[in-house]
């Protein structure tokens, strides 16, 4: 077998390359050929095919991207931005958290439950680059329609998968969400969020600084994970007739990542790492370039030290290869002993593969002749960036033009009991405790919240070392509505950022920081890429009115079938802090004889409402208005009502409106309520998905001061009536017992899927 | 007198240390990190095998940790009478040990399982229940995927016979355990395992709602004060 040198690349400048199969354009291989001044050898044309992926490069939605720093709100908590492996905020006593949500949604559709496990794994390793503890995980799951026969293919896998894989690494899960829509039955969404803590002075960084500098492997071996694209150019180059069929998707060790963290968070007290990145996507490929780029500049590799699951494997292979729980740490010569002696106690395989040098090169050998010789820089951070063209959606007007008015709405007290029965049994709305109930909430001993709270929430004391001289916690919630981007991609961003944000705020905290994932169609079609130029747009603004710049994220295009994409999908995380994690306000009815509040203004809002959905299959109009003064003078009264402790409980108004949020409340606590709808129409009341409210509890002697508070800030407050009893009371229309509403919210999921 | 000691021991893998810790601690006793690798107890007056996947459950859940060289002590010191209490990782490897009868399997469900469950306390003579009333029913969590309890006939017997079943599920058998077996010990009633989690009920502020797990705790450090 040749092995495809740089020599030999000089020598032979005309050898045709499998640029497009590894889909690379004309260009974009033409371009490569200028930078280097010939042509890529085999291993320089999978790395910059690799690092110049869509995936890698953010090359069609880097030009919109930019917005989230150009119009990011003055933050004195912001420590570290994009373009790390995970933003980094203050959250006050010298303690930082990092988090980051992203997608794995191709590879959770081809193979479920390793799709979905590699994805926390993939998520976590990027808060422990950061040189955090992780501490959380919660997941934002979107499969198609519940009862379409490959859902119950898809979700008990990705369930199954996301449950094994945190669940052996000792993270408890905390929220998230789980929605149905005939959209995604081709391609479901799988967004993984983690949150890590540490000290705010030592984070570390993505870098390779100081030549002499050691370059070490640590983890498992590296195996052929997820590089049937790197097959394809090894035939080809070295043509060969057949190349043993490689995994398309990677295979996850949990126990192994466990063990890495530990390890981790050992080498990070020992104080032996000067710069770390975790393996993802693209493996030593992405870890190597750049980590150089982004230090010195120069880096030397052997690649024949990489430790090898399957011996066999080839150069281009193993810049490939995707396998999981791999880390990259750049060590100083003389901590080397003591790095390999705590991987030792970990039983982590370490192996120096390489140094750092100021030759501005990445020279990579294999059997002692160079097959990489590149800038660093030209394949981590120089890739093509495309301004896609944009265009409206045929349909857009027409779909905006075709709202809910006329559909037959319910009018009598027992057409209103019904409706709120079908929506609180309907997938979306009923209870997701089939899923929750596969993921360890409670471990590390930590949780204050968890699902299915609108926000999850941590104490910061006891989480590690030193943390105990701290009252703060943090809360995390993540949001989206693709029927709302679909009808109005801005605003639709933008209301899944103020539901994410409300969430937190609920939960007594303030919110702090976002986390994105953008799940879009092909880049390739104008209207999609319309729809994403439009939601960044809206999430931008969003974020400066609100306050909270975007810290890092993800985006997820090529969500479509054919020419059908999914609805345009958003999935905004937001992370609050709460200064005494005691203050904590526990979801819905905690008990009886309190008043119950209702917060914000209802507007006839049913535009992708779930009543529209479930009652009628209908999607047309405008969504709610995104009205984000008000969500922030809301959140205000919140997290103060929170503080000087008149809230004893709280849930947001959102899918389903003021109906599900009453009967969630009564689920949570299970108490009942009896209560007067504040407006004239019984059926907007009670199903109007209007933005901005949220329904608390509070003590009678509470009343006034939440009130006058609400006042000062210019937030409604409706005093709807009061807890207790064993039924939902609607005064004058209907009521339903607490019994009955539990029986119609628990049965929905259990019975599809078992 | 100095605090009692009870050894919480880490196998890589182990994910409920922390926890573990944390609730030996809240009791007012010294918690003493044990790891696997050494052939040392560190003179702790009881041991607690907290919950996790110690090495990832490959093979079979406990059966790889309980070859680890602390084991190498630390069975023959159970023998001898030192307390031990396992919680599901634990308990698995308790079994796998051969200190208890029986073993743990996959669940009925087949599911992993998470969540507050009622249990019945059927014994209060073991080290770890003393202080609990008979037939007092708690909430404690339990979170696993492996946890339902199978033994042969002849075993079940002796079990019940000897009033050695410590703990029951009430209100459901979420495993298919048999006879909705949650937790047993053994003849001398200072080695118990269980598959709930007493450590994760000992706070209002985290974990179940509820603090029914002190229990264990306070009940230990009793019988240690009055051995």
């Amino acid at each position: 077998m040749t092995l495809d040198t740089v020599k030999r690349a000089l020598e032979t400048p005309g050898e045709r390359q499998p640029y497009a199969e590894l889909g690379m354009k004309d260009d974009e291989y033409q371009r490569v050929r200028e930078i280097l001044g010939r042509r890529p050898t085999g291993s320089e044309l999978a790395i910059y095919s690799v690092m110049w992926s869509e995936h890698c490069s953010y090359k069609s939605s880097k030009v919109h991207l930019r917005q989230f720093g150009t119009k990011a709100p003055k933050s004195e908590a912001l420590l570290v931005g994009m373009g790390e492996n995970a933003g980094v905020v203050d959250i006050g006593d010298g303690w930082a958290a990092t988090f980051k949500i992203e997608s794995h949604n191709h590879p959770s559709y081809v193979e479920p439950h390793q799709g979905a496990a590699t994805g926390v794994g993939g998520i976590v390793r990027d808060i422990m680059s950061m040189g955090a503890r992780p501490i959380a995980v919660m997941d934002s799951l979107r499969f198609g329609g519940a009862t379409q026969p490959d859902t119950r293919r898809v979700l008990p896998g990705v369930v199954e998968g996301i449950g094994g894989y945190g669940n052996c690494l000792g993270l408890p899960n905390i929220g998230g969400e789980v929605v149905f829509d005939p959209c995604y039955i081709g391609n479901p969404l799988v967004n993984a969020l983690c949150v890590g803590l540490l000290r705010k002075d030592q984070i570390k960084l993505a870098t390779a600084p100081g030549p002499g500098n050691k370059v070490v492997l640590f983890g498992a071996r590296t195996g052929a994970d997820g590089i049937g694209g790197a097959s394809v150019l090894a035939s080809a180059t070295f043509e060969e007739e057949s190349q043993a069929k490689r995994p398309a998707v990677q295979v996850g060790d949990p126990f192994m990542e466990k063990l890495l963290i530990e390890c981790c968070l050992e080498l990070y007290q020992a104080d032996v790492v000067v710069g770390i990145q975790d393996l993802g996507a693209a493996g030593v490929s992405c870890a190597t370039t750049e980590l150089a780029a982004k230090g010195t500049g120069g880096m030397r590799v052997n690649l024949n030290l990489v430790p090898l699951r399957d011996p066999t494997l080839r150069p281009e292979e193993i810049l490939m290869s995707e396998s999981q729980e791999r880390m990259m740490a750049v060590v100083a010569p003389d901590d080397i002993p003591a790095f390999m002696a705590i991987c030792d106690k970990w039983d982590v395989p370490a192996t120096v593969i390489g140094e750092v040098t100021d030759t501005g090169r990445l020279v990579m050998t294999w059997d002692g002749d160079v097959i990489v010789d590149i800038p660093p820089g030209t394949a981590a951070d120089e890739g093509p960036v495309y301004e896609r063209p944009l265009v409206e959606p045929a349909g857009q007007t027409a779909l905006n033009a075709a709202g809910p008015c006329r559909l037959p709405r319910p009018t009598t007290g027992a057409e209103l009991r019904q409706t709120l029965l079908t929506l609180l049994g309907s997938p979306n709305l009923a209870s997701k405790e089939w899923v929750t109930s596969q993921y360890d909430r409670y471990v590390r001993g930590n949780t204050v919240l968890a699902q299915p709270a609108d926000a999850g929430m941590l104490r910061i004391s006891e989480v590690m070392p030193g943390a105990q001289d701290t009252d703060r916690g943090i809360a995390l919630a993540t949001d989206g509505n693709g029927r709302y981007a679909k009808l109005d991609p801005y605003t639709g961003a933008q209301l899944a950022l103020a539901e994410a944000y409300r969430n937190v705020a609920v939960s007594g905290a303030s919110p702090l920081a976002v986390t994105n994932c953008l799940n879009f169609g092909s880049p390739e079609d104008p209207e999609v890429m319309w729809q994403f130029a439009e939601a960044v747009r809206g999430l931008a603004d969003a974020c400066r009115t609100l306050g909270v710049p975007v810290t890092g994220g993800n985006v997820s295009f090529y969500n479509q079938t054919g020419t059908d994409a999914i609805h345009p999908t958003p999935v905004v995380g937001v992370l609050g802090v709460i200064d005494d994690v005691s203050r904590r306000v526990r979801p819905g009815f905690v008990a009886g004889d309190l008043r119950v509040v209702l917060l914000g203004e209802t507007r006839e809002e049913l535009g992708g409402s779930e009543w529209a959905h479930v009652v009628h299959g209908h999607l047309g109009g405008l969504p709610p208005r995104a009205d984000l003064e008000a969500e922030r003078r809301l959140a205000s009264v919140l997290t103060t009502a929170a503080a000087d402790g008149l809230l004893e409980g709280s849930h947001d108004l959102s899918d389903g409106g003021l109906a599900i949020a009453l009967a969630e409340s009564c689920l949570a606590g299970g108490v009942g309520c009896t209560v007067t709808l504040p407006g004239d129409d019984p059926f907007v009341d009670l199903f109007s998905e209007s933005a901005a409210r949220a329904l608390v509890c509070v003590r009678p002697e509470a009343f006034d001061p939440l009130a006058e508070l609400c006042a000062r800030q210019g937030v409604a407050c409706h005093g709807l009536g009061v807890t207790g009893g064993t039924a939902l009371s609607i005064e004058n229309l209907f009521g339903v017992p607490v019994e009955e509403l539990r029986e119609v919210h628990t049965k929905t999921l259990p019975g599809i899927f078992g | 007198m100095s605090a009692a000691r009870v050894g919480i021991v880490t196998f890589p893998g182990t994910l409920d240390d922390q926890d573990a810790a944390r609730a030996v601690r809240l009791a007012g006793a010294e918690a003493v990190p044990l790891w696997h690798a050494d052939r040392d107890l560190r003179g702790v007056d009881a041991v607690f095998l907290p919950g996790g996947f110690s090495y990832g459950d490959y093979l079979r859940c406990g059966a790889i940790s309980r070859f680890a060289p602390l084991m190498d002590e630390l069975i023959p010191a159970a023998r001898g009478g030192l307390p031990v209490l396992g919680t599901c990782n634990g308990f698995q490897i308790l079994c796998e040990a051969h200190l208890l009868p029986g073993a743990l399997t996959r669940n009925a469900g087949l599911h992993y399982v998470c969540r507050d469950q009622r249990i019945r306390v059927e014994n209060t003579d073991t080290a770890w229940t003393c202080e609990f009333a008979p037939g007092q029913e708690i909430v404690l969590p339990i979170k696993h995927g492996e946890g339902r309890y199978v033994a042969d006939a002849a075993t079940l017997a002796v079990l019940e016979s000897e009033g050695r079943v410590v703990f029951r599920y009430a209100g459901g058998n979420p495993n298919g355990s048999l006879g909705d077996i949650a937790g047993i010990t053994n003849e001398a009633g200072n080695i118990v395992g269980l598959m709930p989690h007493p450590e994760h009920a000992v706070e209002e502020l985290t974990g179940a709602p509820s603090v029914d797990g002190r229990g264990f705790f306070t009940s230990i450090l009793k019988r240690l004060v009055n051995a």
